[in-house]
């Protein structure tokens, strides 16, 4: 059995994220890392391929990305998946979600006719992008149920079962592998690589894909076929910081009942 | 003029505000047909309602072959639909499951998709807010049918009458899409306070609860608020996650938002920085929260607000 985990190398949060002079986002000039809520997914396949110990069980990490992106899969390699596969290619570059599961999709194909892709998994969102769509886009492109957005994770052979929290309710989800799984950040806390595994990821596969290998061509993905069109991007004015009291023997809830109120709140 | 899709909010028949906003939205860019999944019995009942904001037409769509399954279903119903009508765009309210409809949406009508939209205008340019509030994007679906999911509070619902004539739609679903089976429902226990996401004031606490949310609370129902909790409150399991303001929890962008005892950490920002007023109270008087605030108290919450609460009540009378 192989489990493929996706992996995203995102523009750090904490840094000065911003925009190309296309509107695509800067995922050069920024620094970058796997999206933490990635590490969930790597976390969540690790433990079912544990759980089943005793069988043969792989985990590949997959990216699609700029070169640099490479150090997403390093990092799920380091905390312990076995293999890694970066797609890159310059063609790739401003593909919206159509394009971007389009290409992991073609990936997962490929991975499977070698190894076998009998369980997907994905975190719940990237950080930059914050879409959630992408694993509900595979699911689709896959043909395989959808089984996303989970806060627990639980499984007995082939048969995993979720807890969901949707907006005005918790659904418990059942399905049989082969499926796509996405989990939130409510799943479990993600190992750190520890020394070990780090010094052991240099020696584990990491291949590298081109558009060529996946048998899709460069006018099928990117910025200029996008099927969205971003128009500008603009820098929000930063908030200009107001009024801080320090509170005094109960001043400071008269002053915040007075501003209330003199902005029509009570 | 072309119909604009737009998919009902609601739970068991009660229509949620964000549709009236996405009907009113929906206007802008052709005449409004509201889809409604659920029980047919119900379906007179929502056209009555959203009909008041410029629904022409009400598609009904029993749910019983769909509500047992987790998003593939809708998509494909929704699909049928669209092919069917032809609709100049699909809107939908972003909500978690509806992104995910929308996205296999897109996949079967090889449309473009946009997310999050929190403004969509005539031309069908949609204004979205990334990188935890520090951008807007101008966006613009340019291949297809435009499927566009939009936040709550992205438009103050107008009324407008419509003709609101139902409709029943007949969904074909393939086994295909039957693949993730919903096995329980746990419909989650009303606070009786507003929804966060709808709230037009939400009242949030962090770590500086120390785990004792009842100033937070008793503050919240002074002003008839909704209540909200950092990650690391949730974290702490002093609240479920269903509150958590951030990244990974809701997005709110309420006219009043109200940080006490949160830091103001990105994961939390994320979540709430396009919020129109921003209030802190934090004992840590260098906490970042004071950066972003139009009105901040450096003090003790467990003191603070008690008693801006009882004088929010006197003034109350």
């Amino acid at each position: 059995m192989n489990i493929v985990v996706c992996v995203k190398y995102v523009p750090d949060a904490t840094a000065d994220r911003k925009f190309e002079d296309d509107f695509t986002v800067d995922r050069v000039g920024v620094d970058g890392l796997l999206s933490e809520l990635d590490e969930y997914a790597v976390e969540q396949a690790l433990q079912f391929r544990e759980k089943r110990e005793g069988e043969e069980i792989t985990v590949t990490a997959l990216t699609v990305g700029p070169e640099k992106a490479v150090d997403a899969v390093r990092k799920a390699l380091q905390m312990g998946a076995d293999s890694g596969v970066h797609v890159v290619d310059d063609a790739i570059a401003g593909s919206d979600y159509l394009g971007t599961s389009l290409v992991l999709a073609k990936a997962i194909e490929k991975i499977k006719a070698d190894t076998g892709a009998d369980l997907v998994v994905c975190g719940m969102a990237s950080t930059d992008a914050s879409g959630s769509v992408v694993p509900a886009m595979l699911a689709e492109r896959l043909a395989m149920p959808q089984v996303t957005l989970a806060s627990v994770v639980e499984s007995q052979g082939d048969q995993v079962r979720i807890k969901r929290d949707n907006e005005g309710s918790t659904e418990v989800v059942g399905a049989t592998l082969p499926i796509v799984l996405s989990v939130t950040d409510q799943s479990g806390e993600a190992r750190y690589p520890s020394f070990k595994g780090i010094m052991a990821a240099k020696k584990k596969p990491l291949e590298t894909w081109s558009l060529t290998d996946l048998g899709l061509d460069a006018d099928q993905v990117g910025l200029s076929v996008a099927y969205t069109q971003v128009e500008d991007t603009t820098a929000r004015p930063p908030r200009t910081a107001g009024e801080v009291v320090t509170d005094e023997d109960g001043s400071g809830a008269g002053a915040l009942v007075e501003f209330l109120a003199s902005k029509k709140f009570i | 003029m072309s119909e604009v899709l737009v998919v009902i909010d609601h739970a068991e028949g009660e229509v949620k505000k964000p549709t009236y906003e996405l009907l009113t939205i929906a206007r802008r860019l052709g005449e409004p047909s509201a889809v409604f999944f659920g029980s047919p019995e119900q379906g007179d009942a929502v056209a009555e309602k959203v009909k008041k904001y410029g629904a022409a037409k009400v598609y009904v769509i029993d749910d019983a072959q769909i509500k047992g399954f987790l998003v593939a279903p809708k998509a494909e119903a929704l699909q049928q639909l669209a092919e069917k009508v032809s609709p100049a765009a699909v809107l939908l309210p972003s909500t978690f499951e509806n992104k995910e409809v929308a996205g296999r949406l897109a996949i079967k009508l090889g449309s473009g998709l946009i997310t999050d939209a929190v403004d969509v205008d005539e031309s069908g340019t949609t204004t979205q807010s990334v990188f935890a509030g520090n951008y807007t994007v101008q966006a613009k679906v340019t291949h297809g049918t435009p499927i566009i999911t939009v936040k709550p509070n992205s438009a103050a619902p107008e009324e407008a009458e419509g003709a609101g004539a139902v409709e029943a739609f007949a969904a074909t679903i393939s086994d295909a899409a039957k693949g993730a089976q919903i096995v329980a429902t746990q419909p989650r226990q009303s606070t009786g306070r507003p929804e966060l996401t709808e709230a037009a004031i939400v009242v949030s606490g962090g770590r500086g609860t120390g785990g004792d949310f009842a100033p937070v609370e008793g503050f919240a129902d002074s002003l008839g608020a909704a209540v909200g909790a950092s990650r690391a409150a949730v974290d702490s399991g002093w609240m479920p996650h269903a509150f958590q303001v951030g990244q990974t929890g809701k997005t709110v962008s309420p006219q009043l938002y109200v940080a006490n005892g949160i830091s103001g950490a990105i994961q939390h920002r994320a979540g709430m920085q396009t919020s129109k007023t921003i209030v802190a109270v934090n004992k840590d008087p260098e906490a970042p929260i004071f950066e972003l605030v139009d009105f901040g108290v450096v003090g003790d919450l467990h003191t603070v607000l008690p008693a801006a609460t009882e004088k929010i009540t006197e003034r109350k009378g």
